[in-house]
């Protein structure tokens, strides 16, 4: 029973990591500028399938992980400066659309590039499985939760101690005061997608040799992610890493005690139940309006 | 021709009823006809979801849901335990419009983007029952569904049906623009606005968005009903998000708070992957283009972008109360 | 754009006022193609499907053309991607029949759209073989509705006769989300008395899942438990393989023939050996003895795959295959197109060797293939092979 719960936890967590990955690049992006990045799914579709495609080319990892999260921060900053820019001054549902035809734009760009098909990546040290109080754990999910791990101290160091990352917060705080003190606000919007695309693509290596990868592969982990962020209060660091564990784990342990065929839905009624007591999220700002 | 589509609404009215009646000149085979129907099911939900969106200000992520809800509640009851459609229909509608009346007043509580994501997790739980429960809906490969009759009298052939649903769309676009000239339409144009400022002018905010969220969900559930029984097939993917995304798109794609510009976006985006098959590999690359093209250089949809245009090419003094039409 | 549609039907006006006086005049016709409509999820989530496919329809299309067409007209494929929606699909085959006026149509890759499209064919009477799997096809017959995929029920039968052979009685049954796999869960849960196996165990997982371990400890931990079945396709079942070495369960594994590719095993990796599967003899093309009468026909599809596509090759081509081979048949046999001619000529093949196996068509039978078109395949050494 308890060896059970263990694989049930391990399992939520490492799921639950990745959602969280991905809901850190809704909130950055969010915070800088008030867009919901519909197409956050697809940085995560470009690391694993850029990965791939260096890997198979004969490139070490070392060399290929870099190159694949640069190439998602390119395509961030890209979205960022051709799409998201042009539409400055536009209601939040406008920009919303303008994000899902990135999306869309760029899934069918990646089925022309890559193809439509399936693609395995390398565990990073071995699939040997590991025991860990009686579950069993790859030890590619070990590099999933380390890895996140890591992120999420360097970013709020980088938050906390950087002027970069200062002028990023002032900037979700307060846009016009932070323009006022001299902030670059447009560089700040700039860099946040370039961010929050490097984060996304980190997600899709790391779970890539875990369930493979394909080129709409970000639209269900997008979902996910979204679902995290709104979950842990939109905006917050905190707030959806927790997000992202949180549903991690309700997912696995109601497959695992409940239902397997309603894990998502039992995943979502949480969220409406979480919702209805506590309508900005676990974490999230109270008392801020914004349609 | 557009600007008139923004006219008032005598005008919109005579002009949408014109178009209903020309447009079978240049349909010239059933495959045009099959495509002018499902413009005109979509048309119909959009011109409920519009009243949510872009009069009332609350966005719905989940709308598929209840257009699914609405097909499925229709396919069970009039093929599974073969009620008559028309009753299956009216017992579905009356259905769909106490979940939507139910669940409302928690999910209308929330704002902005946690709202899109309540709507959201309502439209996916209402998806996850219907691929699920395949015992009464087929599951994921979906339900046959019988023809629609009333008395003995079957509706069949994509020529009848476009008159059917071409009738009930004007009937729709009628409802709406009613609706939102009534004193309870400019209370909630004043919500979109201020939703503060509304509960100090005495408008319960609470009541009326409740109103547009039944309101919009029994025009989906409809729409839903008759799709199901037009195809004679329904499958969940119309329960799904993407079902849900689409039709949020095509509202703001044809232009937020203006209820032509529903009718125009059900019409151009229903039409569009029609004509990008073109484009073969190329399709989804193109159609994403469009949508971000669109929306950057006519961010306020194209309907209310196009009249304005008009309107200034004519110098004619730009009027708010107009482009809101 | 509604200029462009009245500009195109007068062209089309025109065309068929031209096309009528040829006629008259009794030329022959021998000019016009024969045109083959498709409808096929080239895009979304059946992807895996649907590619292959419209790519075997492709290169088998202009390879009878090169060798002078059928009946001495060349044919013309009319493809388009219902990317897996059933509502797409259904709009699609109304523009082939009304708008394209084709022949007859090949295509629909899953069950939800083929079955979508069953209503519009019979009402317009144009021959229709389907590319998917489930047993609703077919059963019962339509008239004017055929498949050349196996059923998913054959696959169980397959999978329980191998299981007896075995001594396996009490199982575990895992399942994905798409149509396909509940499809088949339900076949299987139907025809598992019939063999005398117990399914003791029945989970699921969903669209996009990341990791099955938690449905597999269930699995794990029920008592008794001798083989577990996965049915289902794309990436789901390889997940499920990973895992399912990773919590150490030890009985034996058996697959769908939703993943009969090589690309199940390389997206698997060493967790794939042993696994075992029923799947069409194209997948062991090379290894199968020469005296078998499907070897031909198989290596000959498999090589002309595989050199133009640089892609491993799949069953589900195969059906695409298969079906336009019992098209361009039935319409030599019926010396043209015409579609009842045709239909009647479909339902009478017999003996034709396709990579599925042999199709033997009858009035009760629109599919044709039984039990021996499956062989039992094990991986062995990172590759299939087949279970004596």
């Amino acid at each position: 029973m308890s060896a059970q719960f263990m694989q049930y936890l391990l399992t939520g967590l490492t799921v639950g990591a990745i959602y969280a990955l991905v809901a850190l690049g809704f909130s950055i992006i969010f915070n800088a500028s008030h867009v919901i990045n519909f197409a956050q799914g697809e940085f995560v579709m470009i690391g694993g399938m850029t990965t791939v495609t260096l890997t198979a080319a004969g490139l070490p990892y070392l060399l290929a992980i870099p190159l694949a999260i640069a190439a998602a921060a390119l395509v961030g900053l890209a979205l960022e400066k051709f799409a998201v820019e042009p539409a400055r001054g536009a209601s939040v549902i406008t920009l919303i659309i303008i994000t899902i035809g990135a999306s869309i734009f760029l899934r069918g760009l990646a089925m022309v590039i890559w193809d439509k098909r399936f693609h395995a990546l390398k565990p990073f040290t071995g699939d040997t499985p590991i025991a860990i109080g009686g579950a069993t754990v790859l030890p590619q999910s070990l590099w999933v939760i380390g890895v996140t791990l890591a992120i999420v101290l360097a970013l709020s160091w980088f938050f906390g101690r950087t002027l970069l990352g200062k002028a990023m917060l002032a900037t979700s705080h307060n846009r016009l005061a932070a323009q006022l003190v001299g902030i670059n606000v447009r560089m700040v919007l700039f860099l946040s997608f370039g961010l929050s695309a490097a984060l996304g693509a980190v997600a899709g290596i790391l779970i890539a040799p875990i369930t493979t990868t394909s080129y709409d592969v970000g639209v269900m982990l997008g979902l996910k992610g979204f679902a995290s962020a709104i979950l842990g209060g939109l905006g917050s660091g905190v707030g959806a890493v927790v997000g992202g564990l949180v549903l991690g784990i309700a997912e696995t342990m109601s497959a695992g005690y409940i239902s397997s065929a309603y894990k998502d839905a039992i995943a979502f009624v949480i969220i409406l139940a979480v919702l209805f007591f506590m309508p900005s999220g676990l974490f999230g700002k109270r008392g801020s309006e914004r349609v | 021709m557009l600007s008139r589509l923004a006219a008032p609404r005598t005008g919109g009215m005579l002009a949408l009823a014109v178009v209903i009646a020309l447009l079978p000149l240049v349909l010239s085979n059933k495959y045009f006809y099959d495509i002018a129907v499902l413009v005109g099911l979509n048309a119909i939900v959009c011109v409920g979801l519009n009243l949510l969106i872009g009069y009332a200000g609350q966005i719905s992520l989940g709308h598929a849901g209840f257009f699914g809800a609405g097909a499925y509640g229709s396919a069970i009851l009039a093929s599974r335990y073969g009620w008559p459609p028309l009753a299956a229909m009216l017992a579905t509608t009356l259905a769909v419009a106490a979940l939507a009346f139910l669940v409302g007043r928690p999910i209308l509580r929330l704002k902005g983007h946690y709202l899109a994501m309540a709507t959201l997790g309502l439209g996916i739980i209402i998806f996850m029952v219907i691929t699920t429960e395949d015992r009464f809906t087929g599951g994921p490969d979906g339900i046959s569904v019988v023809p629609l009759s009333i008395g003995g009298f079957v509706l069949q052939g994509e020529r009848l049906w476009y008159w059917v649903v071409g009738a009930l769309l004007l009937l729709a676009v009628w409802l709406a623009l009613n609706l939102i000239e009534s004193p309870a339409g400019r209370a909630l144009r004043a919500l979109h606005s201020s939703e503060v400022g509304a509960e100090v002018v005495g408008i319960n905010a609470a009541e009326h968005k409740l109103m547009v969220f039944v309101i919009s969900a029994v025009f989906a559930s409809i729409a839903g009903s008759l799709a199901a029984h037009y195809s004679g097939f329904v499958t969940p993917g119309k329960a799904a998000f993407l079902h849900s995304i689409e039709l949020v798109t095509m509202v703001v794609f044809g232009g937020m708070a203006s209820t032509f510009g529903a009718v125009v976006g059900a019409a151009v985006l229903t039409t569009l992957p029609q004509l990008l098959t073109v484009f073969e590999d190329y399709e989804m690359m193109v159609f994403g283009a469009v949508m971000m093209g669109t929306m950057i250089f006519l961010p306020r949809g194209v309907v209310p972008s196009v009249a304005r245009l008009f309107r200034a090419r004519r110098r004619e003094p730009a009027d708010h109360a107009e482009t809101r039409r | 754009m509604k200029s462009t549609r009245a500009k195109d039907s007068f062209k089309r006006g025109l065309v068929a006022v031209a096309a009528a006086f040829t006629l008259m005049a009794g030329t022959a016709i021998a000019a016009e193609p024969i045109k083959i409509g498709s409808f096929l999820s080239v895009t979304g989530g059946a992807a895996f499907l649907g590619d292959p496919e419209q790519k075997t329809l492709e290169l088998y299309v202009e390879k009878i053309n090169a060798g002078g067409g059928v009946l001495g007209r060349k044919l013309e494929l009319v493809a388009y991607d219902s990317a897996g929606d059933a509502e797409k699909a259904r709009t699609f085959v109304k523009r082939l029949i009304e708008q394209d006026k084709v022949d007859v149509i090949v295509g629909g890759s899953t069950t939800g759209e083929t079955m979508a499209v069953v209503p519009l064919v019979e009402a317009a009477q144009v021959p229709f073989i389907s590319l998917a799997g489930a047993v609703v096809i077919v059963e019962p017959v339509k008239k004017w509705v055929f498949k050349t995929p196996h059923t998913d029920r054959m696959a169980c039968e397959k999978i329980f006769i191998d299981m007896q052979s075995r001594k396996l009685s009490k199982i575990a049954l895992i399942s994905g989300p798409g149509g396909f796999d509940k499809s088949m869960r339900g076949q299987c849960l139907g025809v598992a008395k019939k063999y005398g196996v117990d399914v003791i165990a029945d989970e699921t997982y969903g669209k996009g899942d990341t990791d099955m371990t938690a449905q597999l400890t269930k699995i794990k931990n029920t008592a008794g438990v001798q083989a577990v079945l996965n049915a289902g396709f794309g990436e789901g079942p390889a997940i499920v393989t990973k895992n399912y070495r990773q919590i150490g369960i030890s009985v034996p594994l058996y697959q769908s023939h939703g993943v009969a590719s090589k690309e199940f095993i390389k997206l698997a990796g060493a967790a794939a050996e042993g696994v075992r599967l029923p799947a069409a003899a194209l997948l062991v093309a090379e290894s199968l003895p020469a005296s078998d009468p499907q070897r031909p026909v198989v290596v000959a599809y498999k090589k002309e795959y595989e050199s133009r596509f640089k892609s491993e090759v799949s069953t589900f081509g195969g059906h695409a295959y298969d079906g336009l081979y019992l098209v361009v048949e039935a319409m030599k046999k019926a010396g043209g197109t015409d579609k009842a001619k045709v239909r009647d000529a479909l339902e009478g093949v017999r003996g034709f060797m396709g990579t599925a196996g042999v199709f033997n068509m009858s009035a009760g039978d629109h599919m044709g293939l039984d039990l021996s078109a499956f062989r039992m395949l094990e991986v062995k050494g990172g590759d299939w092979t087949l279970v004596k």
